[in-house]
């Protein structure tokens, strides 16, 4: 089950509250405001790397470029929106927005 | 359009699982007012439905709503006969409750409060999670 | 593999519509087919014929058109929704039609996915 997020961490609860729900195998894609919870060096990079040792974590490219984020976590890997399909198409969904 | 009609007899033959996940607060949008709808409307369709409360959603569930003054319609007392439309479940998230200072007691009739393993477990088996 | 697309937010005020669209974009370009686009709650909205957007903004109703007509999807408006919101067939965009909410149930039957853009 991919876990869809597209709220900034640090104003909305989502990506928390979906952290409590994901099991091994969900991988987690970031969008939109989402995106920003992939960015290195804020409070919430320990938890995301955290979360890297047993999910996949995904952000998409063009939110990310189009907040001027370039410098994203170690190991969360980018996708743009080909790959958001792949994911879909090889996941269920649950959109935790 | 027009042209590319479902076939409602052979969709209805396929049953799906479908878990409405409501995470939002009643009244301060509507959100939750519109997933109950579709809800309803699904149920005639011999589905499998089930939905999960959590976060600022189990406010939905509180008992003793009353929007008269606020002048819209107050629908936590659907949820109650949810049942009756063949909704299976109503799961409520055990944490997400007591973090908002409420117990069962303060809710709606007809829900499970659970823990949020169940919920995740509920969460994998579905085909079609609806946000509202 | 066949998509459905809900999308429950209006446009411009969040993204939303955009994510959708290029969203559904990209399942076409990789050879997906697209079951149904379902506007439910704001998203109705998003088929207004009426906006007239700035000339260097997107047309986000006009792009929706557009994309549906190209490619022969099913865009679906509910009815309840965009008769809350003054929507109606005078002022629906080409290629999309008004109907009830049961169709967003048989989407999510017909599509091997059912997937939610909204705020």
């Amino acid at each position: 089950m991919l876990f869809t997020v597209n709220k900034s961490p640090f104003t909305a609860g989502n990506l928390k509250s979906c952290l409590r729900y994901v099991t091994k195998e969900s991988p987690i894609l970031l969008y939109e405001d989402g995106v920003y919870g992939a960015m290195a060096g804020t409070a919430l990079e320990p938890e995301m790397k955290e979360t890297l040792k047993t999910n996949r974590v995904y952000a998409l490219r063009e939110d990310l470029k189009a907040r001027g984020v370039a410098n994203t976590i170690e190991g969360i890997q980018l996708v743009d929106y080909a790959g958001f399909v792949d994911l879909v198409a090889e996941h269920n969904i649950c959109p935790w927005i | 359009m027009g042209e590319e009609q479902y076939d409602e007899e052979q969709s209805t033959e396929v049953q799906k699982k479908f878990l409405f996940v409501f995470k939002r607060a009643p009244h301060g949008t509507i959100y939750p007012y519109e997933g109950l709808e579709v809800i309803l409307i699904m149920a005639a369709y011999d589905q499998v439905i089930s939905a999960v409360f959590t976060d600022d959603g189990v406010y939905c569930l509180k008992k003793g709503q009353e929007t008269a003054a606020i002048g819209v319609k107050e629908f936590s007392i659907t949820f109650k006969v949810l049942e009756q439309y063949g909704v299976e479940h109503l799961y409520v998230d055990k944490e997400a409750l007591s973090a908002r200072g409420m117990t069962e007691a303060d809710l709606v009739t007809g829900v499970e409060v659970v823990d949020k393993e169940t919920i995740a477990n509920v969460i994998r088996e579905q085909d079609v999670v609806l946000p509202f | 593999m066949k998509f459905g697309i809900l999308i429950m937010d209006g446009p411009y005020q969040h993204q939303a519509s955009d994510s959708a669209y290029h969203f559904a974009n990209a399942a076409v370009a990789k050879g997906h087919e697209i079951a149904g686009i379902f506007f439910y709650n704001d998203g109705v909205n998003n088929t207004t014929s009426l906006m007239t957007p700035p000339q260097d903004d997107r047309h986000i109703s006009k792009r929706w058109s557009d994309f549906v007509q190209k490619n022969g999807i099913d865009a679906i408006v509910c009815i309840a929704a965009a008769k809350r919101r003054g929507i109606t067939d005078a002022n629906l965009i080409k290629g999309a039609r008004i109907s009830g909410l049961g169709q967003l149930t048989e989407l999510g039957i017909k599509a091997d996915r059912l997937v939610t853009f909204g705020d």
